[in-house]
């Protein structure tokens, strides 16, 4: 028998990173992901972990970075002051390879912005707060049993890639309450690779992706911020660095399949298709159940991974829809990528800018435009 | 599916009550979706929980049009009781609402807060009443279920004085 918990989202992701090994965390309090913290504050010394409340957000993820060099699963949550705050030393984890997942519980922006209140407004600033060409992953749930299960994949993916994951909470996903089934059999972990014998600290492996001892295992590695060759110094060769950056990117689009998460609800026969994601699609699901009863063929995609962006899922979805509509909490970031996708002509967004949930009505009054 | 929200001022335990009202369909099996919200204030402010009950998985989190409507402060009657079903009840707590003429909906009125110092000695009581009065009265679970998740919260050493609160409460409710 499992057992079933009544829990919080952001409770649910703490349970997550530790069902997935996280033994790590470092952080800074901050509305509305404090839950995370609170939880892994209490749980992670009880299983030989370590929680550190850091000085601030750029410390926190300093001693991610670091942590996690030295061998451990490591992990850290904030909201959108404290994202923004992390966005050097995630393009630092990027650049030296760094496994490690940033729980970002998006709350109203820009700045200190709307503290309590729900938003996704901050999608774009995952695939590129920081500078320069990379890629990304980034993961968001819409209830309280998939945070669970996408965490444990957020770390397993850090862990495969050697990348930052950006896990994209919302507040309404993070702070309500649902059943929680934590399945009896423990879930499947992906560890990093460990190197040959002989093998450079940054030779990529068939799926492109470098090997990673920990600090203090014996072996001698330089880790850097600049360009670097395969022996890890930096390099100001020009033709390095054109292969890092095309490795950054294709490591993860030429492994999209292992990366792509997304669900459908009554697509199969539909004639008008949402499109949504986190706490939006829950009201998006709704406004299908609620268009269907009136007739009209609705379906929803929902995208549970954003990044690396699902372009051909996208495009071989729509292709036999009449309109495609974006349902988000922000002023159209995922809107203007589907219309990259498939063109402006058939796609609209329908955008919520005021932090407050969207509703399955003011979806549903948008598609009925659209439809009649 | 019912929508039950319950609403007071912060510090009347209305999103404890929320929480524990939702563990108790969990015990039966239900689909529950429990979220709230409130002012930055500790006690004073303006609270409310929602509880979403269901047999089918629950796609909008937030409430609609409420079943069931809790009030435990004027303020709360006046702003929640606007939106509910026709069909709906409300619980009132009288030691503090005075006026419900402005709803046409059934109205179980019960003095929560006074019950609760004079009958179980401390006003932290009232939520565990009101709980028991809006089951007594709507019978959305059981009284076991109730109960149960009642004493899977309350600190240890109250379970006594939290069940005496829980039985004033469900027979005042069952009554009405």
């Amino acid at each position: 028998m499992s057992q079933a918990f009544l829990v919080q989202g952001n409770e649910a992701c703490a349970l997550g990173a530790l069902a997935a090994g996280v033994r790590f965390f470092a952080g800074y309090p901050i509305t509305p992901s404090t839950e995370i913290a609170e939880i892994l504050s209490k749980e992670l010394p009880k299983v030989g972990g370590k929680f550190i409340q850091m000085e601030d957000e750029i410390a926190s993820i300093g001693a991610v970075c670091g942590a996690s060099l030295g061998g451990y699963k490591a992990i850290t949550a904030t909201s959108g002051p404290g994202f923004s705050l992390k966005q050097e030393l995630i393009g630092y984890a990027t650049l030296a390879e760094i496994p490690l997942v940033v729980v970002n519980v998006q709350r109203g922006g820009p700045s200190t912005g709307q503290p309590t209140s729900p938003s996704q407004a901050d999608v774009m600033q995952a695939r590129w707060g920081s500078h320069g060409d990379k890629g990304v992953i980034a993961l968001s749930p819409s209830s309280v049993q998939e945070t669970y299960a996408l965490t444990i994949d957020a770390v397993n993916l850090a862990e495969r890639y050697r990348t930052p994951v950006i896990f994209l909470l919302d507040e309404v996903v993070g702070h309500m309450r649902e059943k929680l089934i934590i399945p009896k059999t423990p879930p499947k972990i992906i560890d990093r690779r460990k190197p040959n014998p002989g093998e450079l600290p940054y030779t990529p492996g068939p799926n492109g992706v470098p090997p990673l001892p920990a600090f203090g295992e014996g072996y001698r590695f330089h880790v850097t911020g600049l360009i670097h060759d395969e022996t890890g110094f930096p390099t100001g060769n020009p033709e390095v660095t054109d292969k890092t950056i095309r490795r950054l990117h294709s490591k993860l689009e030429d492994n999209i399949k292992d990366i792509l998460r997304y669900s459908e609800y009554q697509t199969d026969d539909a004639e008008f298709l949402i499109i949504s994601y986190g706490c939006s699609a829950r009201s998006a699901e709704k406004a299908v159940k609620l268009g269907r009863a009136q007739g009209i063929k609705l379906g929803l995609l929902r995208l549970i991974s954003i990044w690396p962006f699902p372009t051909e899922l996208i495009m071989s979805k729509t292709k036999n829809v009449h309109k495609v509509f974006v349902a988000e909490m922000n002023y159209g970031q995922v809107t203007a990528e589907v219309i990259k996708a498939i063109g402006r002509e058939k796609t609209e967004g329908i955008l919520r800018v005021d932090s407050q949930l969207i509703t399955p009505d003011e979806i549903l009054s948008t598609v009925t435009k659209g439809v009649y | 599916m019912k929508e039950i929200l319950l609403s007071g001022s912060g510090g009347q335990g209305v999103i404890l009550a929320g929480i524990i009202l939702a563990e108790a369909g969990l015990i039966e099996d239900k689909e529950i979706v429990q979220t709230q919200s409130y002012g930055p204030e500790a006690r004073g402010g303006a609270c409310k929980a929602e509880v979403i009950m269901d047999n089918e998985p629950i796609s909008f989190p937030h409430i609609d049009k409420p079943d069931i409507v809790l009030a435990m402060t004027q303020e709360a009657f006046n702003k929640y009781t606007e939106n509910i079903k026709d069909n709906g009840i409300i619980i009132s707590n009288s030691t503090f609402v005075k006026d419900t003429s402005s709803v046409s909906c059934k109205v179980v009125e019960a003095p929560i807060t006074s019950l609760a110092i004079e009958k179980v000695g401390k006003d932290l009581f009232s939520n565990i009443i009101a709980l028991g009065v809006l089951v007594g009265a709507t019978d959305i679970i059981e009284f076991d279920s109730l109960k149960k998740a009642i004493l899977g919260r309350v600190p240890k050493g109250t379970e006594d004085a939290n069940l005496k609160a829980l039985e004033i409460g469900f027979d005042i409710g069952k009554a009405s």
